[in-house]
């Protein structure tokens, strides 16, 4: 046994590194793999078949691909600004996964202001997507960035609304806390299932998901891109490794923001504690440090399902559209949710 | 200026009208202050929602358009120039090319053309398999539109859909012709051949699932709200304008115009033979002409059905001479094409080859009409109404 003393920061480092490596690059593959297949039989065709057995090995193809081509810069784009654009997205998506637990003790780093966080982080990437559409001196692609800001800001708000629900049912903003408060919750002093959320808060975990849809510019919500409109939107000029970010950060935000979801909504990596009578996070067995992340990925791939589902068989809506069902569909519901969890809490 | 001086020069005596021009011109002054500066944006030559090298000059306010033209020509090909130095038999495989989507279905009008200058008619047979492959290159035609719908909207598993079940059409067409896209099937007189054996039956099976594929359009596609919105009381073309604009086809109908050639005239094909309903739609907003090319694509199959079992025996080929020599003379014959109305005007001096020939074809018409009907609307809107209204680019630029 080796022993060694690593300082807190030390050890944050490492979580981060390894949780990125662990974690990030066979999940991404897995995704990838099964959402171009589940999306291929959907269309009836095969998807990806040659690269790899089953065509398992088709996203390093094309990870390959991207890596091989000229990086474009336009001639009158803001040079550092249009290079800085797609690392700005994807930073953005590898800060959410920070605070994401995987296990009782399986998360890279944890703290009360956990929520907060994470709708914080998860608006950075709006700047990016801003800079990128005005430095790429393309018309579309300007077109395509300030429709992109107008969307995400309207969708930030019934998003933070649908989550303070959750917050207030649980009496805390720490991820890892909120999944205690759903495994070892009961419901009417039955504790066979917990007390996930999405049950509760049905209404919160719907409007979290079409705002996820809207925040990720997935269609019906993907003005932004428009690839029959505005060609492709913010993503007009860039080529080679920098498009090769903006696609990863694509995939890698709606698996992040599916985790995310089934932490705050379907019990994350727990299973029920009656189940095997654990009554506090002490006495949850070492095990489920393995099986937790395993139980997140599943419940990630069905959410990340959903989301893909929904993106493949509908069509987009309008600006003014999609503004409207923000301003006078998503909030004042999501409002309302608040106020009623707010009066249950109290009364019980 | 003064008060006194406009009201004098006017010759206005009412204050209330002062008033008016007043409060006109502070509205017209805050305009000028609000204005923004409009933007031009090339929709084109190369975008994915022209389907081909379309170019559309649209002036913008923000999202909003205030003017645009199509400009049309990128892919001139000089079809009517090229027939006059060929022969007539040899013209067939030029013009078929043109909306290469329906291709059987350009080569009839000027075959017929043909046989008008020369007074000879196809044999009843041959007349009944012409229209059998004139309906199944617009149900091969109209099936892409219902499937390229969705990709223009942003819903990628239509077009899917729609080219598993085209693929069965055009290997029809394939099996009777011998070529999927451009046939050159169609003779002076008649056809090149008769049908292969087994085609009937086969042709039975693939009508029942382009039905299939017409109710599952009909319930992912039109039946979404999304689609609906995006769609209804958009794009709206009034019936006096359609007409005015020489619309043709499905974009007429749907503005409430009952007009089809294929029942309003006698030509020498089998239409008439059977029973169809020709489909109108009273509103001219771009769901009515997207659900008008809908019910045509079923109307399409029945008629193909009732034709294969009324379909005569006998020869496919009339008596014409070895070398065609087409008499002096000119002729017009149009037919109702997947697109709308395509037209011949053959002008002949008795040679091997026309003289000159006049292509009317449908879709250069049909978006005439872009620059009054894309007045006003929102960026996301063009995309929908040139959609809805359905060109293909080869059918503009001959």
């Amino acid at each position: 046994m080796i022993s060694l003393t690593i300082p807190y920061w030390g050890q944050s480092i490492l979580r981060v590194v390894g949780g990125a490596v662990a974690v990030l690059l066979p999940a991404g593959t897995i995704v990838y793999l099964f959402l171009f297949k589940m999306m291929s039989f959907m269309q009836s065709r095969l998807g990806p078949m040659e690269a790899g057995p089953y065509g398992s090995m088709q996203l390093f193809a094309e990870v390959g691909k991207w890596l091989q081509k000229e990086d474009i810069v336009p001639e009158k784009a803001d040079r550092v600004i249009f290079k800085m654009a797609p690392i700005i997205v994807l930073v953005s998506t590898f800060l959410l996964v920070a605070v994401v637990p995987f296990g009782p003790d399986a998360y890279f780093t944890q703290f009360d202001a956990g929520v907060f966080y994470m709708l914080a982080v998860s608006s950075v990437s709006v700047l990016g997507i801003l800079i990128a559409g005005w430095s790429s001196a393309n018309k579309y692609s300007l077109l395509g960035g300030l429709r992109a800001a107008g969307q995400l800001i309207a969708y930030e708000l019934p998003m933070v609304l649908a989550v303070v629900g959750v917050v207030i049912q649980a009496g805390t903003m720490n991820l890892q806390s909120i999944v205690l408060e759903q495994n070892g919750g009961s419901m009417f002093g039955w504790d066979g299932l917990g007390n996930p959320y999405i049950l509760t808060q049905f209404i919160g975990f719907a409007v979290f998901m079409i705002a996820v849809q809207a925040e990720l510019t997935q269609t019906p919500f993907d003005m932004p891109i428009a690839e029959s409109e505005l060609v492709s939107g913010y993503m007009t000029e860039y080529s080679g490794f920098r498009f090769l970010m903006f696609f990863i950060a694509e995939f890698a935000t709606a698996g992040v923001f599916s985790l995310i979801a089934s932490v705050l909504f379907l019990g994350g990596w727990g299973i029920p504690f009656s189940w095997f009578g654990w009554t506090s996070v002490d006495s949850i067995d070492n095990w489920m440090n393995v099986v937790g992340p395993l139980i997140m990925f599943t419940k990630m791939m069905g959410l990340v399902f959903l989301i893909m589902w929904v993106r493949f068989s509908y069509p987009r809506f309008r600006e003014d559209q999609l503004q409207r069902f923000a301003w006078k569909v998503l909030i004042p519901v999501s409002l309302v949710n608040i106020m009623v969890t707010a009066i249950l809490k109290v009364a019980f | 200026m003064s008060v006194e001086t406009v009201s004098g020069s006017l010759g206005l005596g009412d204050r209330q009208k002062l008033a008016y021009i007043a409060s006109q011109a502070a509205d017209a002054r805050l305009n000028v202050e609000l204005e923004t500066e409009g933007m031009t944006l090339n929709i084109g030559p190369q975008h994915p929602a022209t389907h081909g090298t379309l170019r559309i000059i649209c002036r913008l306010d923000g999202e909003q358009v205030v003017w645009a033209e199509p400009s049309a020509g990128y892919m001139h090909r000089g079809y009517e120039k090229l027939t006059e130095v060929r022969t007539f038999p040899q013209v067939t495989s030029l013009v078929n090319r043109i909306d290469w989507l329906g291709s059987f279905a350009n080569e009839v009008p000027f075959i017929l053309a043909a046989e008008k200058l020369m007074g000879i008619e196809a044999p009843p047979r041959a007349q009944h398999i012409r229209t059998i492959l004139f309906e199944l290159s617009r149900i091969a035609n109209v099936s892409l539109f219902l499937g390229d719908l969705g990709v223009q909207m942003g819903a990628v598993t239509p077009v899917f859909m729609a080219f598993r079940d085209r693929e069965y059409v055009l290997n029809l067409i394939e099996g009777a012709t011998g070529g999927r896209f451009h046939p050159n099937f169609d003779r002076i007189g008649g056809l090149k051949d008769d049908l292969p054996k087994g085609w009937i039956d086969e042709t039975r099976g693939v009508m029942r699932k382009l039905r299939n594929f017409c109710d599952e359009i009909e319930t992912l596609l039109f039946g979404n709200e999304i689609f609906q919105a995006r769609m209804r009381g958009i794009g709206v073309i009034p019936k006096d304008i359609g007409l005015q604009y020489g619309l043709s086809g499905a974009n007429l109908r749907a503005s409430g115009v009952d007009y089809d050639l294929r029942r309003d005239q006698h030509l020498p094909m089998a239409w008439d033979k059977v029973d169809w309903k020709v489909w109108t739609h009273p509103d001219g907003d771009s769901f009515a002409r997207c659900w008008i090319r809908l019910m045509e694509t079923r109307e399409s199959t029945l008629i193909v059905d009732r034709l294969l079992d009324t379909i005569p025996s006998g020869a496919i080929m009339a008596k014409v001479p070895r070398i065609i020599k087409v008499p002096e003379g000119e002729a017009w014959v149009s037919t109702e094409n997947p697109l709308g109305e395509m037209g011949y005007y053959v002008v002949s001096k008795g040679d091997l080859g026309p003289f000159r020939v006049k292509i009317r074809s449908a879709s250069f018409n049909n978006i005439s009409i872009v620059p009054w009907v894309l007045r006003g609307v929102l960026v996301p809107d063009i995309i929908t109404i040139l959609a809805s209204l359905y060109f293909i680019l080869g059918d503009i630029d001959r």
